[in-house]
């Protein structure tokens, strides 16, 4: 090497300083990852965040594979999803993968959903963060509903059908917007090919942004843990939470551990049991998209079905579908509803722990009524959960402001 | 451990409320379960030559490549060119009906549906049960009606194998004045070159291999399943002790 070279050429420092004097890397990976302090006792339900993350990941690789050789069109769509189940090679995997994904999508961000109703997590300083993933939950409903017409089976239809004419009881705007949205007078080759693209990129465009956001906001105030205490209350002379321990490397490698566990029940459904009985896929949806043949019993895929029951549940046309958008809205507002002095249910009284085991049952049984035809005895158990299903939300200022609590303790409850 | 035991049983459960969804109902008619088995080759293969010769004439397979079954089945090409394509010149033809679908409809008012993915709509005892539901009706243009599918336009192409048989019905008055018909049971009328139990080995055949044109990577699929798995738990295993080093400090 010559002297000049050796002088002028080799950079101070180092490559990384090089990056670093030119995009903030280490900073980032620091701030975000091994500096990032985030309390040690965490439990299984502070994973769903993490699997919910993986899970995009999954559904983002598969569909891009999937849009290679998919064909939006109202006569070629359906038979493209079997090309790639029968004649692309590993298509059968990669689609698998994709419907697969889309249930457990829905799986792991219900059971994140209910870790910051057990803990939480929702209330102040957090509730932006709450906030931004109700829009990532509402996001995700749209994401999932764009992308089940797309196989253009007999459900992918007649459930776009009965969705979509659910705006047609807004009055004045409604036949209009219902209209828009299909881009034609009924479900057409139209409807699937916008669709289509608001499910490849549109709705994963704002779904990208909403979880970056997310977890901005999430690192900006910290992670709540199961004590539901600030770990940043109490720090250590070098200032690092005496409580948190690095995202990076102990987070993560707790959370390899359970992303594995999580892979391994993901494959057994993927390879064993792709239709889950019918949930994951539906059987009707093995039939192409006949516009002349209404399937004797139309029901949504299970994980709109909470919703789907209470809509049901309601005579009118309008109000089941105020009370369809306001059952899905609801949660948004948890942070101002819930006027407990403490976060985590450790503390809480025993009126919030009913409460919540009554809305557990109670979700999961409108879901289940959800898949079940209309029947007298089915609609009349839907209206009675669903005034259950509001009264946990609407009374929940009283009971939780009156509900006696336990001592919180100053430092996380940790056993090793 | 314990927590990811906790964990392994949360998903089990939260699966667990996702239990069998029923398929569509069959004219309120008790299935009769197929009982086929998808791992039986030689009950695939001739379940292949039955659908070659007795339905391949007016319905489709149009998304199942001859070359495919050939190599799923375990038969030979020349087996398949000289026995099964009756309609193909190569071997990654798809199955096609040699009875124009335009004619069909005009024919029987409703072109036959095509089979590639009838047993994963419909579910393989629905099928059971129909082709063995034909029963002898006088007001049915094909001489026939079916238990399973009432009004159905298909006559009953397997007539010679099972021979034709009488439903009987027994009426029920309900309360509100309006009747029930309650099926009672077949009778036999005329006979066919098969026994009841041949009969009911035939059709489970021709089921079975419809099952797996519906999904023919099924048994592929199962094996890689079974390698995932293990590959992952060994994973588990390492990933588990990495965490374990990492954690070992934390008090």
């Amino acid at each position: 090497m010559s002297r000049i070279e050796a002088e002028v050429g080799k950079p101070q420092g180092g490559f990384m300083k090089w990056i670093d004097d030119r995009f903030p890397f280490t900073e980032t990976m620091k701030y975000h990852f091994t500096e990032y302090y985030a309390s040690k006792n965490f439990n299984i339900w502070y994973a769903f965040g993490v699997l919910a993350f993986v899970v995009l990941v999954i559904q983002f690789i598969s569909g891009i594979f999937l849009t290679m050789n998919y064909k939006p069109d109202a006569v070629q769509a359906f038979a493209s999803v079997e090309y790639i189940m029968r004649d692309v090679e590993w298509g059968w995997l990669i689609r698998y993968m994709h419907s697969t994904g889309a249930s457990f999508f829905f799986i792991v961000v219900y059971l994140h959903m209910f870790r910051a109703m057990l803990y939480g997590s929702y209330k102040k300083p957090r509730e932006l963060i709450w906030i931004i993933g109700m829009l990532i939950f509402l996001v995700l409903m749209a994401e999932a509903f764009a992308g089940y017409l797309l196989p253009w089976g007999q459900m992918s239809y007649w459930g776009a059908q009965v969705i979509i004419s659910l705006f047609g009881a807004i009055p004045w705007v409604g036949d209009a917007l219902v209209e828009i949205i299909r881009g034609d007078y009924s479900i057409s080759d139209i409807t699937l090919n916008r669709f289509f693209a608001l499910h490849v990129i549109a709705l994963p465009l704002a779904l990208i942004g909403l979880v970056f956001v997310h977890i901005v906001a999430l690192h900006e105030v910290g992670s709540s843990n199961p004590d539901g205490i600030e770990i940043k209350d109490y720090k250590g002379a070098d200032g690092v939470p005496l409580d948190g321990v690095a995202f990076h490397p102990y987070h993560t490698s707790k959370d390899l551990v359970i992303i594995i566990v999580f892979l391994m029940i993901f494959s057994a459904v993927m390879f064993f049991a792709p239709d889950m009985g019918g949930y994951f896929l539906e059987h009707a949806n093995f039939e192409p998209a006949n516009l002349t043949a209404t399937p004797e019993h139309i029901a949504p895929v299970w994980y709109f079905t909470p919703f789907y029951a209470i809509l049901r549940a309601v005579p009118d046309k309008l109000w089941g579908f105020i009370l369809f958008g306001l059952s899905v809205i609801l949660p948004l507002f948890l942070p101002w509803l819930d006027r407990s002095r403490v976060k985590s249910i450790r503390y809480r009284g025993w009126i919030y722990k009913t409460a919540l085991t009554i809305f557990v049952i109670t979700f999961i049984t409108l879901g289940w009524l959800g898949t079940m035809p209309v029947e007298p005895v089915y609609v009349m158990a839907a209206r009675v959960f669903a005034v259950i299903y509001f009264a946990f939300f609407l009374l929940m200022p009283y009971y939780t402001a009156i509900d006696k609590t336990k001592p919180v303790p100053d430092r996380v409850v940790y056993h090793g | 451990m314990v927590k990811m035991k906790r964990f392994a049983g949360l998903l089990v459960l939260s699966a667990c409320f996702m239990s069998a969804q029923g398929l569509a109902s069959s004219g309120g008619v008790k299935l009769e379960k197929s009982g086929i088995d998808p791992d039986n080759i030689k009950s695939l293969q001739r379940g292949a030559a039955n659908f070659m010769n007795y339905c391949s004439g007016c319905h489709s397979a149009q998304y199942v490549r001859y070359k495919t079954i050939g190599r799923d089945l375990e038969i030979s090409e020349e087996m398949l060119i000289d026995n099964l394509m009756f309609n193909a010149d190569q071997t990654f033809d798809t199955i096609q009906a040699s009875m124009p679908a335009t004619d069909a409809a005009r024919w029987y008012g409703t072109a036959p549906p095509d089979l590639s993915l009838l047993a994963r709509a419909k579910g393989t005892d629905h099928i059971f049960n129909f082709l063995k539901g034909f029963y002898v009706s006088a007001d049915s243009p094909t001489g026939v009606d079916n238990l399973v599918r009432e009004g159905t336009s298909m006559p009953h192409v397997l007539w010679e194998l099972q021979g034709y048989q009488n439903a009987i019905f027994v009426e029920h008055k309900n309360v509100d004045g309006s009747v029930t018909r309650v099926f009672e049971g077949f009778e036999q009328l005329t006979l066919g070159q098969m026994d009841s139990e041949d009969y009911d080995e035939f059709v489970r055949d021709t089921v079975n291999f419809l099952a797996y044109v519906a999904e023919p990577i099924r048994s592929i699929r199962r094996k890689l399943g079974v390698w995932v798995l293990m590959f992952l738990t060994f994973f588990l295993i390492i990933a588990n002790m990495l965490k374990k080093q990492i954690w070992k400090d934390v008090k």
